[in-house]
């Protein structure tokens, strides 16, 4: 199975285990798909908690939210320092690699949820050389 | 802690633009050559706090910053309820015009970033006697639209909050967090339509890619810092802008994203402070 569903793993726990970011999406409730081209991926969104999460491929997906970038996109926005246009999602929208589909209304009206969600699996920045630097 | 106040003060200024009446908010701190700053699109002059509270800056420069009309705490015109708002090349020159004229500066430094570095292009540009040097920051001859800009002010969707969350990303990953979320709240207290209609100048009305060789920087040397991080106005446009302005200086911000001064202002004031030295 694709590397996806790992990094998935990974989001679900994340969100569901930080309360800040499930408070701040208390009125998300969505379907969300993911999908990387290769394969598909479905998250069940319930005020701001992940209820599900399924793994294609589908038969007849329903969702609300599409999320479509290759899987180099995808794991080149969960470096632990990402590169410049590849931090945001809004940059990879920009860069055309990221296309967001379907009813746009919970992703804008939350979007600071969103942002936070999809950056989830992210590991912990390293400190930037400058600043460790400083401190020794 | 003990309580302390900062050398910048905060008056409120009454002049006319363009006919119009207007009360706007002017900050100051600092001696000596005139430094206006102007602030990014859907915020205020809170962007320069690092920029007046830095001793050697304030040692030679007067550093001013106001708020734009409809932004931070400069009103709207009156009648501004009947009005959809949205800024022009030339509106947003003749503020900048009136304001120096008012507050009689003597050939200032123009410094903005966003569509504050847009604007000091345009002043370059038209008015490049009245100007000692402009510095523009994250700034870009044109942007092309990335995304529905109808979304920032619709009634179902609230306003700070998504013009906060659209622009969250422009900002460096390595930012001060205390900083990055002042940033940010100055997004979310805009009022409502104030940074789509910021937009209409930086992203449609403001376009001037077929006139910016003809900026002048012998009369009015022309200073680019862009952050590293910023997708809006990106390092590669602003290294392309700078080859077709003879003269002009680009330095590329490592770390940094498109709020340089309000996201990070330490960093940013280590790469502003060599190019305030060679301003005399």
């Amino acid at each position: 199975m694709s590397e996806m569903v790992g990094w998935l793993d990974r989001l679900v726990k994340a969100v569901n285990e930080d309360p800040h970011l499930t408070q701040r999406g208390r009125h998300v409730d969505c379907l969300m798909l993911v999908d990387t081209g290769a394969t598909q991926h479905l998250l069940d969104i319930r005020r701001g908690r992940i209820e599900s999460l399924s793994h294609g491929p589908f038969v007849m997906p329903r969702w609300d939210l599409a999320l479509r970038a290759p899987l180099d996109e995808w794991l080149a926005f969960w470096a632990p320092l990402p590169a410049p246009g590849h931090h945001d999602v809004f940059a990879l929208i920009k860069r055309r690699v990221l296309r967001v589909e379907g009813n746009l209304h919970p992703f804008m009206a939350n979007l600071f949820y969103f942002k936070a969600v999809l950056a989830a699996p992210r590991p912990a920045q390293p400190m930037p050389a400058d600043i460790a630097g400083a401190l020794q | 802690m003990s309580a302390r106040f900062e050398p910048i003060t905060g008056r409120y200024l009454h002049l006319d633009i363009e006919g119009v009446p207007h009360r706007v908010y002017v900050e100051e701190a600092g001696q000596g050559i005139p430094l206006l700053c102007l602030h990014t699109a859907g915020s205020d002059t809170r962007q320069f706090r690092g920029v007046m509270n830095d001793a050697r800056v304030r040692e030679r420069f007067r550093v001013i910053a106001f708020d734009m009309p409809w932004h931070g705490k400069s009103s709207p015109p009156a009648g501004w309820q009947n009005d959809e708002y949205r800024l022009t090349t030339r509106g947003y020159a003749a503020q900048v015009l009136a304001i120096c004229e008012a507050l009689e500066l003597e050939r200032p430094v123009v410094m903005g970033c966003s569509i504050g570095g847009r604007i000091v292009l345009q002043l370059a540009l038209d008015h490049p006697r009245r100007f000692r040097a402009a510095i523009g920051l994250q700034s870009g001859a044109h942007v092309d639209p990335y995304y529905d800009v109808s979304w920032l002010h619709r009634p179902d969707v609230h306003g700070g909050e998504v013009c906060a969350g659209v622009v969250s990303g422009l900002i460096g990953p390595n930012a001060p967090d205390a900083e990055r979320w002042e940033t940010l709240w100055h997004y979310m207290q805009g009022g409502p339509g104030v940074f789509k209609g910021d937009l209409y100048f930086y992203k449609i009305d403001g376009d001037i890619r077929e006139k910016i060789a003809a900026i002048d920087t012998s009369l009015c040397p022309l200073y680019l810092l862009s952050g590293e991080y910023d997708y809006s106005c990106t390092p590669a446009e602003t290294l392309d802008f700078a080859a077709r302005v003879p003269g002009a200086q680009a330095t590329i911000m490592s770390g940094l994203g498109h709020f340089p001064m309000s996201e990070d202002p330490q960093r940013f004031l280590s790469y502003l402070h060599p190019v305030l030295d060679r301003i005399r």
